[in-house]
This record gives C-alpha cells, sequence and structure tokens, in this order.
C-alpha cells in the first residue's frame, strides 16, 4: 500500500523535524548532513509512492481512514491520480533540494534555525496533497504555512526579511480563512467535511461560484495570483537557497493542486464564466509577473517574480481547461489540463535549478545583486552552465521541456473557435496572445540574468573571487538539468502519465502519446499538429557537429599579425560595461509607463557645481497602491476609531455587554 | 394538585420578576437593601417549593442557604456598611424609572420569545422557570449597568446570582456540591467587594464609580 508507506514517511519527516533541535543543540557539524540525508530517505519514498500510484493503477492508489484528529471524524487519506501526480511533483523537488542542501546547509551559519522547520515544511506540503478531508487539508495547509514562515524568518536579523516574514504571514492567514470558508460552503450546514462526501453533494450554482471565488483568493493567494502575488517575491528570496526553491517551485504547486481539487474535482457543476475569470487572472499574472522580473536586479527576487509569470501559465492552462470541460470537449478539456499540470511540473524542475544556481552565486560570490556580478563563468564554469540550462528551459526554448509543455497550451488555445461562448472565443486567443507576450518576456529576462552575472567582466571584487561550490550541489542540478533536458526530447511517457489525472478531472484524456515515429507528441491527432523534441534535439546536435567540423577544416590556421582591438573599451574598468538596467531600459521604455508608471526625472547641477548630474527613476508598483495601501488605510482607520473602546468606563463595557446578550437573544428569537 | 404545585411554582417565580423590577426603581439605598432582602426570601420560599414539589430534599439545603445568606446575613452587613460609610440618605439618579421600567419589560419579555420555544420539550415547570429566569438575570444586569452607585451595583450582581439559582433548581437543581461552592463564592465575592468599597472611600471620599472613572479619564 502506497499510501501507507506515504503517510510513514511523513510520520518520520516529522519525527525528524522533533530530532533536529536536539541534533543542533549538540552543535553537532554533522547535524546539516544527518537531517537533509534523512528528509532525503523520506522524500525518495514518498517519491515512489507517487510513482506508483502514479502510474501501477488503481492497485496502488486507495484510501486510509485514520483515528486521529477530530474525534468521531479522524483523518481521511487518499492517494488517487491528481494526488499521485502532485505527490510526484512536491518529492521530486523535495529529493533534489534535500541532495542540494547537504552542501548548501554547510554554508548556514545559524543551522538550527533551518533544519527543523525544513522537515517540517515537507511533511506540511505531503500532507496537504494526502488530505481527503477538508480539516486535514486546513491543518496541514496552516502547518505548510507556518513552518515555511519559520523558514522564511530564518535569517530575521535583515529588517528586509523581517517586513517579508510579516506579509507573508498576513496574506498566508488571509489564504487559510478563505479556504476555510470555501470548504464551510462545499459541506453545507450538516455536510461532512469528507471530499468523498463533498463530491457526492449537490452545489447550488451561486455557492459554486463563490466557491471558485473564494479559491481563487485562498489557494492563489498562495500560488502567487496577481493581485495576491504581494508577499512572494519578498519572502521566497528571504528564505535559504534551497528553501527558496521549494517554496518557489513546489508550494506553488501544491496551491495549484488545492485549486485542482476543489474547482475540477470537488464542485459538482462548473459554469463557463469561471473560465473567464480564471484565464483572465492567469494572463495577467504572466504578463505582469515577467515584466515585474525583466527589472530587477535581486537574482532571487527576479526568479520569484518569474514564479509569478509561470503560475499565470499554470492557471491559464486551468482556464481552458474548465472553458473546454464546460462545453463538454473532453479531448480538448484533457489536453489544456495536462499540459498545465505538465508546466506545473516542468517549472518545479527549472525553477529549483535556477534558485539552486542562485544559491551558488551567492555562496560563491556571496551577491545577489546581478549589478554587482559578471564574469562567473570563468570562476564556476559548471554552475554557469548548469545556470544557462535552466533558462533555456525556462524561456520556452526547444528542444527543453518548457517548450513542450506552453507548446502544449498554446495548441489548446488554438482549439478555441469550436466554443459555443463569444466571451470565451474573443478571450482565449486573447490569453494566448498574453501568453506568447510572455514567453518572449521571459526569454529577455533570462538573457539579462545569465549574462549580466555569469559574462562580461566581474563588477565587483567579490565576483573576481568567486569560488565554484562543492560537489553535493552541482550533483544536485545535474539531476534537474538531466531531467529537464530528458522532459524536453522525450515528453510522451510524461502526458502517458498523466492521462489517469485528466481522466479524473475531466472526463478524457489525450491520445496514447507514440514511441514511434521519432518519440514525437500528438496533442490532438496526427493531421492537425505534432512535435518531436528527438528530432529537434538532434538536429541541433548535427548543426552544431557540422559547423564545428566547418570550421575546424575550412577555417584558416595561419598566424596573423594584426593590432589587438579593445572591443570597444577603451577603458578598461567594469564599469563601462552593459549593466543590467541598460539591458531592460528598452522593455521599461514600452511597458514602464502603463504598467509601472514609470517616471525618469535629472537633476543637473547648476554651472560651477561639480556635483555629478543624476537621472532618477521612479517605478511605482500600482497593485500595492491600488489593492494593499487603501486596505492598509482602512485597517489603521477602523482601529483608531476602534481605540476609544480602550478607555471606556467599567459601566460601558457592563453595557456593550449587556447589548451584546440583548443582541444576541434577539437574534435567537427572530430566527428560532 | 399537578395543576396547582405548576401555579404555584410560576407565581413564586413571577414574585421574583416582579421585586425585580421593585429594586429598578429604588433611588435609595436603604430601601434597595430591603427589595434585595425580599427577593431572596421569594428565591427561598420558591426553591423550597420547587424541593417539595420535585421531592428534592438537597433543594431544601439551597432553600435554606438563600434564605440565611442571601435574605439576611448580606442584606444587613450592607446596610450596617451602608451606615459605616455614611451614604444611606444619598438619593441616587436613576436616569428615568419610566425608561428603565420599559427596557425591563422589553427584556421580560425577550427572554419569554427566547425561553418558551427554545425549551420546548422541557417539562412545563423547568420551561416556564427558565424563562422568568432569564428575566430576572437580564433585569440584574440592567441594573447593573444603570446605577452608578457601586453598592447598587452589588445589589444588582447578587439578584443576577438568584436568577441563575432559579434557573439551576427548576431544571431539576445542581448537585448541592456547586450549590454549596456558589454560594461560598458569593460570600467571598461579598466580603471582597466590601472590603473594596473601603478602600476606595478612603482613597476618593466617595463610592459613585464615576469618579474612579474620572481618575483613569475614562469616557462615556
Amino acid at each position: 500500500m502506497p499510501i501507507a508507506a506515504a503517510l510513514l514517511s511523513v510520520a518520520g519527516l516529522a519525527g525528524v523535524a522533533v530530532v533536529a533541535p536536539i541534533l543542533t543543540a549538540r552543535r553537532l557539524t554533522s547535524a546539516t548532513p544527518v537531517v537533509y540525508g534523512a528528509s532525503l530517505v523520506f522524500t525518495s519514498v514518498l517519491l515512489v509512492s507517487g510513482l506508483l500510484g502514479l502510474l501501477g493503477g488503481s492497485a496502488f492508489q486507495g484510501v486510509l481512514h485514520l483515528p486521529v484528529g477530530l474525534p468521531w471524524t479522524g483523518a481521511h487519506f487518499a492517494l488517487d491520480p491528481l494526488s499521485a501526480a502532485f505527490l510526484v511533483i512536491v518529492n521530486f523537488g523535495a529529493v533534489v533540494a534535500s541532495i542540494y542542501a547537504i552542501g548548501y546547509g554547510a554554508h548556514e551559519e545559524e543551522p538550527g534555525r533551518v533544519l527543523p522547520f525544513y522537515p517540517a515544511f515537507l511533511a506540511g506540503m505531503n500532507l496537504v496533497v494526502l488530505s481527503a478531508d477538508a480539516f486535514g487539508f486546513l491543518v496541514a495547509w496552516e502547518f505548510m504555512s507556518l513552518s515555511s514562515w519559520a523558514l522564511v524568518m530564518a535569517h530575521h536579523h535583515e529588517a528586509e526579511n523581517r517586513r517579508a516574514g510579516f506579509v507573508y504571514l498576513l496574506m498566508a492567514s488571509f489564504g487559510t480563512l478563505m479556504l476555510l470558508l470555501a470548504f464551510g460552503l462545499l459541506a453545507g450546514p450538516d455536510g461532512d467535511y469528507a471530499f468523498s462526501a463533498i463530491r457526492t453533494a449537490e452545489h447550488v450554482p451561486w455557492i459554486a461560484g463563490l466557491v471558485l471565488v473564494l479559491m481563487l483568493l485562498g489557494a492563489g493567494s498562495k500560488a502567487g495570483l496577481v493581485p495576491l502575488h504581494v508577499w512572494l517575491p519578498l519572502a521566497h528570496p528571504a528564505a535559504p537557497s534551497h528553501v527558496s526553491a521549494l517554496m518557489s517551485g513546489v508550494m506553488t504547486k501544491v496551491a495549484i493542486y488545492g485549486f485542482i481539487r476543489v474547482v475540477f474535482d470537488l464542485v459538482s457543476e462548473p459554469a463557463w464564466w469561471w473560465a473567464v475569470i480564471v484565464l483572465i487572472l492567469g494572463a495577467g499574472s504572466a504578463v505582469l509577473g515577467v515584466l515585474h522580473a525583466v527589472l530587477q536586479r535581486d537574482l532571487k527576487r527576479l526568479l520569484a517574480y518569474s514564479t509569478v509569470e509561470n503560475v499565470g501559465i499554470v492557471f491559464i492552462g486551468l482556464g481552458l481547461g474548465l472553458a473546454f470541460k464546460t462545453n463538454d470537449m473532453a479531448g480538448a478539456a484533457a489536453l489544456a489540463v495536462t499540459a498545465s499540470i505538465f508546466h506545473a511540473f516542468n517549472h518545479s524542475l527549472f525553477k529549483s535549478l535556477l534558485f539552486f544556481g542562485a544559491g551558488n552565486v551567492l555562496t560563491g560570490a556571496g551577491e545577489r545583486d546581478i549589478e554587482k556580478l559578471g564574469g562567473l563563468v570563468h570562476r564556476m564554469p559548471e554552475t554557469a552552465y548548469l545556470f544557462l540550462g535552466g533558462c533555456l528551459a525556462i524561456s520556452a526554448l526547444p528542444p527543453l521541456n518548457g517548450f513542450v509543455s506552453e507548446w502544449l497550451i498554446l495548441q489548446a488555445i488554438l482549439l478555441s473557435p469550436d466554443l459555443p461562448q463569444w466571451a470565451l472565443r474573443f478571450l482565449v486567443p486573447a490569453s494566448g496572445a498574453m501568453l506568447a507576450l510572455a514567453a518572449a518576456l521571459a526569454a529577455a529576462c533570462f538573457v539579462r540574468a545569465f549574462g549580466i552575472t555569469f559574462l562580461s567582466r566581474p563588477r565587483s571584487p567579490t565576483a573576481e573571487t568567486a569560488q565554484e561550490v562543492g560537489r553535493w550541489q552541482i550533483r544536485a542540478m545535474y539531476v534537474l538539468f538531466g531531467v529537464c533536458l530528458v522532459a524536453g526530447i522525450f515528453p510522451g511517457p510524461f502526458l502517458d502519465a498523466l492521462s489517469p489525472v485528466s481522466q479524473l478531472l475531466v472526463g478524457g484524456a489525450m491520445p496514447k502519446q507514440p514511441i514511434v515515429p521519432h518519440f514525437s507528441i500528438i496533442p490532438i491527432s496526427e493531421s492537425r499538429s505534432s512535435y518531436s523534441g528527438f528530432l529537434v534535439f538532434f538536429f541541433i546536435l548535427m548543426a552544431s557537429w557540422a559547423a564545428i567540423r566547418v570550421i575546424h577544416n575550412f577555417a584558416s590556421r595561419a598566424v596573423r599579425r594584426a593590432p589587438p582591438w579593445d572591443c570597444g573599451f577603451p577603458d578598461a574598468s567594469p564599469a563601462t560595461q552593459y549593466t543590467a538596467d541598460s539591458f531592460a531600459q528598452p522593455i521599461r521604455r514600452v511597458f514602464g509607463p502603463l504598467a509601472f508608471r514609470a517616471k525618469i526625472s535629472q537633476t543637473l547641477p547648476p554651472p560651477g557645481d561639480m556635483a555629478p548630474a543624476r537621472l532618477n527613476l521612479t517605478l511605482r508598483d500600482l497593485v500595492w497602491e491600488f489593492v494593499y495601501a487603501p486596505i492598509e488605510g482602512a485597517v489603521l482607520y477602523a482601529a483608531e476609531r476602534l481605540n476609544i473602546l480602550q478607555f471606556l468606563t467599567i459601566r460601558s463595557y457592563l453595557s456593550l455587554v449587556f447589548a451584546a446578550l440583548v443582541l444576541l437573544l434577539v437574534l435567537v428569537a427572530t430566527w428560532a | 394538585m399537578e395543576r396547582f404545585s405548576l401555579d404555584a411554582a410560576h407565581l413564586l417565580a413571577g414574585g421574583m420578576v416582579l421585586v425585580s423590577f421593585m429594586m429598578l426603581y429604588q433611588n435609595r439605598i436603604l430601601g434597595l437593601l430591603n427589595v434585595f432582602a425580599a427577593h431572596a426570601v421569594v428565591l427561598a420560599l420558591s426553591v423550597a417549593w420547587q424541593a417539595y414539589v420535585q421531592s428534592a430534599p438537597h433543594l431544601f439545603v439551597t432553600a435554606a442557604i438563600a434564605l440565611i445568606l442571601k435574605a439576611i446575613i448580606i442584606p444587613v452587613a450592607l446596610h450596617h456598611m451602608v451606615l459605616r460609610l455614611g451614604v444611606h440618605r444619598d438619593i441616587e439618579t436613576v436616569g428615568g424609572i419610566g425608561p428603565t421600567m420599559l427596557m425591563g419589560i422589553g427584556l421580560v419579555a425577550l427572554s419569554m420569545v427566547v425561553m418558551l420555544p427554545a425549551a420546548a420539550e422541557a417539562d412545563p415547570i423547568a420551561r416556564e422557570d427558565l424563562a422568568l429566569a432569564l428575566s430576572v438575570i437580564l433585569l440584574g444586569l440592567l441594573m447593573m449597568v444603570t446605577r452608578q452607585n457601586a453598592i447598587s451595583q452589588i445589589v444588582g450582581f447578587m439578584s443576577l446570582e438568584n436568577g441563575l439559582v432559579l434557573a439551576a433548581t427548576g431544571a431539576r437543581g445542581m448537585p448541592l456540591v456547586v450549590e454549596i461552592s456558589v454560594a461560598f463564592s458569593v460570600l467571598v465575592a461579598f466580603i471582597v467587594i466590601g472590603v473594596f468599597l473601603f478602600r476606595i472611600r478612603e482613597r476618593f471620599d466617595t463610592i459613585d464609580t464615576q469618579a474612579l472613572d474620572d481618575f483613569r479619564e475614562g469616557r462615556e
């Protein structure tokens, strides 16, 4: 029974979390490898259980009812194709992060602030995926939030991290509250909170619609949908890098799992207008996320904003799935949902890879600001090439995996003319255009991130003396890049593995992907479109080989003597190089006025003054100004008004109690 | 006999509500203490009648406690206290007898509306006793809210506690241990409050709680 093994491993992770403080309290240097090694073992078991549940069919799936938790109801757990798929996503990321952390954790100054919470965080995420009743789901969700909050606060000496932790805690409680309300609505006044009972219950359309909105607020705030993403670019970079990789690559997927579970599985009948909301939010997140990412100078924050973009892409796919599902187009819905989940998996791979790269840069060069980096390709060659691989994958370039899933989502978008609703027929191609825009901007963003960080000459002394990191970190990154490459070249088996999931969610599946010819994948039918990552990879290899041969064989080897060219840099100072800001400037020029109200002002010193002329750029975060600032103002205003309650007389307090009692009695009298 | 016992129980419980109303408009402290003693006497009678009807002998103990403690010891002690404090000639502005009485009537109506359907399955004695007891509790609270003098507020609190005892006896009584401990806690509360009253007067030269609020800059 994989589910029993999975739950035992979760218990094991919890046990490691309990033991970890004892180990760290004794200041053992072996605490770090022991804790991460144990996490590695347990998450490997969970990964295998997930794989068995996904590939092994119903023999390896099942439900389990344990008499823990709430008295009389107990706790329900289930392993079905959907939870198995996300178990694989979560634990693959966790396994690789644990490998990475065995090396990376040695650089941690205060391991006692990270080690106990790391396995607890993993246990929480796994429990969310395995839970099959609302109570267990919410408890696990909150456990996941709190343990990741503790990890965000690991370096709480920096004021920026404390602020990140506060905003994160606030948004996480808000999200859990929304989920609580959603499950309350789903279960009804006398309902059963087990998922199996919710699934069979009938839901009134307006209640179902309200559940969708609450899920978008609750799961969407955890996943990082715009405008609920504000905590994400603060909190994800604040954690240690392997935890950043888990939060960005894996925890957002757990949130997506929650959304899929409720909206596709538990709610009885979706309506077509749901797709409109999801598509708009997804497209907005994709474009706004990547626009922010292009402008960031902090490498980890850049990656966090790129997570917002990729979550948007996943939600575009889910919106498409909803649109097709409500119109009984099972094949198209299966394509959209499969592409979404595949993209979620791919994103967990390359985002972890990139965060690991950022972690290497942080430990090797001691800097996250890319304006102070440069030239690292010479000092840290392996990190550089692996980071480049991650950049290629996230930029959706063939033959890597990012291209496959985004191409599949675009294929689903091309099916939109068959939809009966005009709103969707207009909106879906528009979101396709946004997706294409986001993909193009992502490419620009990662050309900038890689080029400024690793190429050119070092911009600071720390970058000049950077050191390559240890073997564990590099090994973990090789594993991730290898899977990225395999998933890009042979995507067929991955898509086949997801067919039970789409069968469960939308009642249809993509066609079985053929091995011959050339490992190509077929989204709908062979006559429409197909793609073979293998052929593309093969041609890239052949073309590169041919080019190398041609240059080696036919180019002249004669020695020439000529005056050296200074490459246009007569001044050898690194400050004369192209900077990250200058690279982003064209994009800022185009989108800045609209998306950020960008303003450039210049101050010229008066004649005779020796001060330098300055160019000041101000970017405004409109989401913060128009959504959060008014809420903050309202809360402060209410607090100011209610402050008077602290200074009432005893008699007034008694009167308040009395009035509340009478009011409640009146309510009882009128309602009963 | 069944009918008569029910009517008698109603009469006694209704008498408590009536005495509560009488307390609401007493603006002289000594008069208020006398009415409070009457309140406790009616409570004792009511509990004793319940003990007889339900043939529950331990309720006689409750009735005895009510009679001795609340009808005799506490009013007498309060009487002495008032005399020693020298406030027995004070006339307390109750804030308009008419509106207070109207509010009280509204509260009694509310408790009837709430309790009668809520306890529809209970047997008639318990049901109507509960409704009347809730009225007594609400009237006690109303008194605590409308009075400013600390002694009047104590009396309001004590009458509220009488209402609780009435409710408990209606519902087949509470265990004797609980009953006795409640009685003693009331006594202790009484002693503590009495000590505090003298301390307050020592500091502020008055037992008008408004003075305390003025001191801590409270706002109405």
